[in-house]
């Protein structure tokens, strides 16, 4: 059981880890801010809380694991806050989120491929 | 092997040199406040690295654990940290003060303006 | 491994602090000044100093930064480094110094040497006498509070000092002229971050009392209390607004509570006085020398938890009233009248 124990809590941190270091990648990696935010932030609310989880488990039935769950609960609420802000703050700063999106020179052929079908 | 004896020491003189070699070749008086902080912290990493006991924990008494690190040096490194915010207060306050008297906040351009007649 | 995590964080710490130097955009370089506070707590915990780490982090990232950030809204955006300027002195300076102060600590002890003089005179009597003299868990509250009183009441008063002095310089009625207070801005469409402020700023509170009078068992005490109840005003005014806030705390109350702290701390060391003890001798307070040094502490932190709160307070509120309607140059010249 303990050795159960041991091994989820373990697996776990390294899950949170590894969500961290894809996070840190897409960081560096993804071309424009707002895709870049989104990474950050989704990998982010699983990465905290995995690892935080991971120590539950190694702390047992004691008062560090009721902290710890707070800690989780507190997480999950503020940090997406803190990227949705972020969001706001870069929209309302003036960063257009569909300028650079380079799906939207496809979708803007496409809808011109499908206003000249509908006059032709 | 006196680098692994002393690493934390002689790391947290080179981060005082960065804190330090910001402070003094940069004019933006801003950053000359965050070189400032960073000259503190290491200070406090110092500080800090004289205390610890290998083996210690940490100095809350608690059955089973005989060795704690020394907590005199936590105590006066609480002081300098509320001081260092309160430092960095004034200094910021002094900056705005600057920017409103002269319109910038560069050295040189504070000194330039200074010396106009 | 200890020597690798300790080696790692402080490789980060370096790097942080050369990114500082070198960034050129100010409002990042508050925001790796923020990463640069909370590395060095991570640090600090690894260096068995959790109260450290505490303060640090609360301080470090939360206060500082807040006031740099509100320092850059209302000065410029962009250094403007001066490219004549030459790199070559400063650098060498910095080179002798830091090799001075290099061949300086290599006589010191070595890293966690149980023989260093540093764990055997002070620090034994401290920890083994400590239970007995005051009885209470964390040493480092019972050394702040009453073995090194004098040290903390000089402390609360420099505090107290730093907000006369930033009332002085900025809090002040006269304004520059030109520059008028903007207007009240409506924050109706910030739902999203007003339900979860309302939602976590009680949290916060509570928490704050929890470190205030937990601190004597666990880390915490009156400082990191004190900070941590202004973080969660600070966040309030962040999102509800300015005049929102100066409602939640009235502004004449706000500019007295210093000065009540600093008296309740200092009224503490009357009271032994008069009792009949030295200044600070908590052990005047009652009967069992125990419990009136635990009495003496609580009220102590009470008066340190006081300022500290208020003094945070009353900075920000006094850099954002004064940055009121102003928005910092680009950086381009910057020369206004």
């Amino acid at each position: 059981m303990a050795l159960a124990l041991d091994i989820l809590s373990w697996f776990l941190i390294l899950v949170g880890g590894a969500f961290g270091i894809i996070g840190g990648i897409g960081l560096l990696r993804l071309p424009d801010f707002f895709s870049r935010i989104h990474a950050a932030s989704i990998t982010d609310s699983m990465c905290a809380p995995c690892i935080i989880g991971g120590l539950m488990l190694q702390s047992g039935l004691t008062l560090v694991t009721v902290k710890l769950a707070f800690l989780i609960v507190f997480l999950f609420l503020t940090s997406p806050t803190a990227s949705h802000a972020l969001a706001k703050a870069a929209l309302h700063g003036g960063l257009d989120p569909g300028e650079e999106h380079p799906s939207a020179r496809t979708r803007q052929a496409q809808g011109d491929a499908a206003r000249e079908g509908a006059q032709g | 092997m006196s680098f692994l004896a002393h690493y934390n020491y002689h790391l947290a003189i080179i981060l005082a040199m960065i804190g330090l070699y910001t402070m003094i070749s940069r004019t933006n008086l801003v950053k000359k406040v965050a070189g400032l902080n960073i000259f503190q912290v290491s200070v406090f990493i110092l500080f800090i690295s004289l205390g610890v006991l290998d083996g210690g924990t940490v100095p809350i008494l608690k059955e089973g654990y005989s060795a704690y690190s020394n907590p005199l040096p936590h105590v006066l490194i609480l002081t300098a940290i509320v001081v260092g915010v309160a430092t960095t207060a004034v200094a910021l306050a002094l900056v705005v003060r600057i920017h409103e008297a002269y319109g910038t906040v560069e050295e040189d351009q504070v000194q330039a303006k200074d010396e106009e007649p | 491994m200890d020597t690798v995590i300790d080696v790692l964080l402080l490789a980060f710490l370096a790097i942080c602090a050369v990114s500082i130097l070198r960034l050129r955009d100010l409002f990042a370089m508050a925001m790796m000044f923020g990463l640069f506070s909370l590395i060095s707590a991570g640090l600090f915990t690894t260096m068995h100093a959790p109260d450290v780490a505490f303060t640090e982090a609360a301080v470090g990232a939360g206060i500082s930064t807040i006031l740099i950030l509100a320092t850059l809204a209302q000065t410029a955006r962009r250094e403007q480094p001066v490219p004549t300027r030459s790199k070559w002195l400063p650098l060498a300076i910095v080179c002798v110094t830091g090799a001075a102060l290099i061949y300086g600590t290599v006589d010191l002890p070595a890293f966690g040497d149980p023989a260093a003089p540093a764990h055997n005179h002070v620090a034994p009597y401290y920890l083994q006498e400590s239970y007995n003299d005051i009885g209470i868990p964390n040493v480092v509250a019972s050394i702040l509070a009453s073995y090194r009183g004098y040290d903390t009441l000089g402390e609360v008063v420099v505090v107290f000092s730093a907000v006369i002095g930033v009332l002085a310089l900025l809090g002040l009625r006269a304004r520059p002229p030109g520059i008028v207070a903007g207007p009240v801005r409506r924050l109706d469409h910030r739902a999203v971050l007003k339900v979860i402020a309302k939602l976590v700023v009680p949290v916060i509170l509570l928490f704050a009392l929890y470190v205030q009078f937990h601190g004597e068992y666990s880390p915490g005490g009156g400082f990191q209390a004190g900070v941590i109840f202004a973080a969660a005003i600070i966040l309030y005014a962040l999102v509800f607004g300015l005049d929102e806030a100066r409602r939640v705390i009235k502004p004449q109350l706000l500019q007295r509570l210093p000065a009540i702290g600093v008296l309740i701390f200092g009224g503490v060391g009357l009271l032994t006085m008069l009792l009949g003890g030295n200044y600070l001798a908590y052990n005047a307070l009652g009967e069992n020398p125990q419990k009136a040094q635990q009495t003496g502490i609580i009220l102590v932190e009470i008066g340190v938890g006081v300022t500290v709160a208020s003094v945070m307070l009353l900075i920000y509120f006094t850099f954002a009233e004064r940055g009121r309607g102003r928005k910092a140059d680009e950086g381009d010249g910057g020369s206004s009248a």
